[in-house]
């Protein structure tokens, strides 16, 4: 009878090594310039370079366009201010807290990208 | 006391400041990390004041009042565009140019186009902005003290020289860092100060508007004067070509980039330069206020041609008896705090170069960088002594409309684009350069022609710099195989935040 008794055998399943694979973390996969570290890098640098563009025309527009409205409408230096001229006003104080404004709201921005893109990073 | 001894006394307290200040930053100087970058530790606080202390040169504290002084509104564009120049720096190159990791231009320009001809090219582009922006300030230097004191025109440009060599040679970065924040305080206080006097006896003399005031001959006057478009011919042309230089030159000058090396990281970087747009603008609204009043209190300044000194005279004149001569000595130490300061700086960025490209294999670390600083001062200041005459504004501008035509393009497409190559750098500089440098020269040696050729050389940025931008994309297209083999592993290492674990080592050649 013990004869016939098959040797007991171990069960296990062969898939417990795939399933637990090595993860590879995106930091490595951007350092290995692979297809996806590619796609991490891209949209960073897209989301920022959009962001710059913004900025600078906000200071185009609003900074640049002065002389060019002072040039198609002249009467618009003699209109005063409290006071004061009105070109004077915009180019000796107004300017400066606007020129400010952008880059707060810049910097701000910009952090928030940073931010987004490492959390993705960690995330994944 | 007479009011020339009181003007001696201000300076020599600027001067025995500014050493002390120094001496106490030579104790932290031991490492070659220390003298060129301090030690990549400075807060952003600390770090906004000094690069506002570095930047405000004598253009700032003595040239815009007299050019508002002369010719009105138009040249309020100079002040804005140095503090708008910050804003397209901290937009565009700030974080990303920190995060490289290099010491100087040439570093970088080296590390990202892996070239040792960009790097030499950008070296030599350094030491002549460098050059031309030193020169200047020993000038005005000169000018200040002998308005002042009666003094020769070449004793305040070699005492200026020598306290910043002194300082230089033993404390490098880190003491400079602390020498121009606390000289960035001084030049708002030497300003404001006798402003809130003035201002008082403005308003007690019934508040005249400065456009209403009559000038005779040699300065705008009325509604030219209110104007903000410069000159009288091809105005919207010239405006917008000061508006380019300045926008676009401030990321180009070598004492301003080198600041960048000392924050700790790429977001500080940002947070620092946003501190100094705030510190520049809070400074920038008092020189023009200068310039008013010297229209209304100061007229024959305009036809005798000493505009620049607006700022030095004008207390005296409007304060009566020794506290009028008092302010005019604070004012006066305030513009020899300016001259030290950006002369500083320039020392630094300019000893930087030096020391690693030209003397680099014969000496080494901390030597070489203290006898580049000795050539740093001396060249200019020889030159400044030879050639006199040409207008501190007019060589500041030169420096602005060179560095935006050279460097500009070089780091911004350096960091926004994979695509470019060393040859096209080169070429992009090459072409930028000498349009500019060309143009400006022809102008100051008075062989430009008149009309628009004339406009067109007189205020070159505004066809120089987008020249410089299309020679260097074209070239680079036209050379797709030179695109550097580590182009993308370094566009990576520029734009992603520290946070994130990347090897960060340089590659291998």
């Amino acid at each position: 009878m013990s004869e016939t008794t098959p040797r007991r055998v171990r069960v296990t399943s062969p898939r417990t090594v795939a399933a637990r694979a090595q993860r590879v973390p995106p930091a490595r996969e951007i350092d290995a310039q692979t297809l996806l570290g590619e796609v991490y890098m891209s949209s960073l640098l897209r989301s920022q370079l959009r962001l710059a563009l913004l900025a600078l025309a906000a200071l185009a527009v609003l900074v640049g366009g002065i002389p060019l409205v002072f040039w198609l409408a002249p009467e618009l230096s003699e209109v005063e201010v409290l006071a004061v001229p009105l070109p004077w006003l915009l180019l000796a104080f107004a300017v400066y807290p606007f020129l400010f404004l952008i880059g707060w709201l810049y910097v701000r921005a910009a952090e928030r990208n940073e931010r987004d893109f490492t959390d993705v990073l960690d995330r994944s | 006391m007479t009011a020339a001894g009181y003007s001696v006394v201000g300076v020599t307290a600027v001067f025995v400041a500014t050493l002390a200040v120094g001496a106490y930053g030579w104790r932290f100087s031991r490492t070659t990390s220390d003298f060129f970058v301090a030690s990549r530790t400075v807060r952003p606080g600390l770090n906004a004041s000094a690069i506002g202390g570095e930047y405000l040169s004598a253009a700032s504290f003595l040239g815009v009042a007299g050019l508002v002084l002369a010719f009105g509104t138009e040249m309020l564009w100079y002040p804005v565009g140095w503090t708008a120049g910050y804003l397209v720096l901290l937009v565009l190159v700030a974080a990303p140019l920190r995060r490289s990791g290099a010491y100087t231009l040439p570093d970088f320009a080296e590390s990202r186009l892996e070239s040792r001809g960009v790097r030499r090219l950008s070296a030599l582009l350094v030491v002549a902005i460098g050059w031309l922006y030193l020169m200047p300030q020993f000038q005005g230097a000169g000018l200040a003290l002998a308005s002042t004191t009666g003094t020769g025109p070449w004793l305040g440009g070699v005492l200026v020289a020598t306290v910043v060599v002194v300082n230089v040679l033993f404390g490098g970065m880190r003491s400079i860092t602390f020498v121009q924040a606390f000289q960035y305080w001084l030049k708002l206080t030497a300003l404001l100060f006798p402003l809130l006097f003035m201002a008082a006896i403005w308003f007690g003399d019934g508040a005249v508007s400065p456009a209403s005031a009559e000038i005779g001959d040699g300065g705008g006057a009325g509604d030219s004067w209110v104007s903000p478009l410069a000159g009288t011919q091809h105005e919207v042309y010239t405006t917008y070509s000061i508006i380019i230089a300045t926008f676009l030159g401030t990321m180009g000058l070598p004492h301003v980039v080198v600041r960048f090396y000392t924050n700790p990281d790429g977001a500080a970087a940002r947070r620092t330069t946003l501190f100094v747009l705030g510190l520049l603008g809070l400074f920038y609204l008092l020189p023009p206020v200068y310039g008013g009043l010297g229209r209304i209190y100061a007229p024959d300044l305009v036809s005798s041609g000493r505009t620049e000194s607006v700022v030095l005279e004008l207390p005296a004149r409007m304060v009566a008896g020794t506290a009028g001569d008092l302010l005019s000595a604070l004012t006066t130490a305030g513009a020899f705090a300016a001259f030290l300061s950006t002369s500083s700086g320039l020392t630094v960025a300019v000893a930087g170069v030096i020391s690693q490209d030209v003397m680099g294999r014969r000496f080494g670390g901390v030597r070489a960088f203290q006898a580049g600083a000795v050539v740093a001062v001396v060249v200019p200041l020889g030159l400044s002594l030879l050639t006199e005459g040409v207008g501190v504004a007019q060589a500041v501008g030169l420096a602005f409309a060179f560095a935006a035509s050279t460097f500009c393009p070089l780091l911004v497409l350096g960091i926004w684009w994979r695509r470019l190559t060393d040859v096209g750098a080169i070429a992009g500089m090459l072409v930028g350069g000498g349009c500019a440098g060309g143009a400006v020269l022809g102008t100051l040696l008075g062989v430009a022609p008149g009309g628009w050729p004339g406009a067109l050389l007189a205020q070159p940025a505004a066809w120089t710099v987008p020249l410089a931008f299309l020679t260097m994309v074209a070239v680079s297209l036209a050379t797709p195989r030179r695109v550097p083999r580590h182009a993308a592993r370094t566009m990576v290492r520029l734009h992603t935040p520290e946070a994130v674990q990347l090897d960060r080592s340089t590659p291998p050649r």
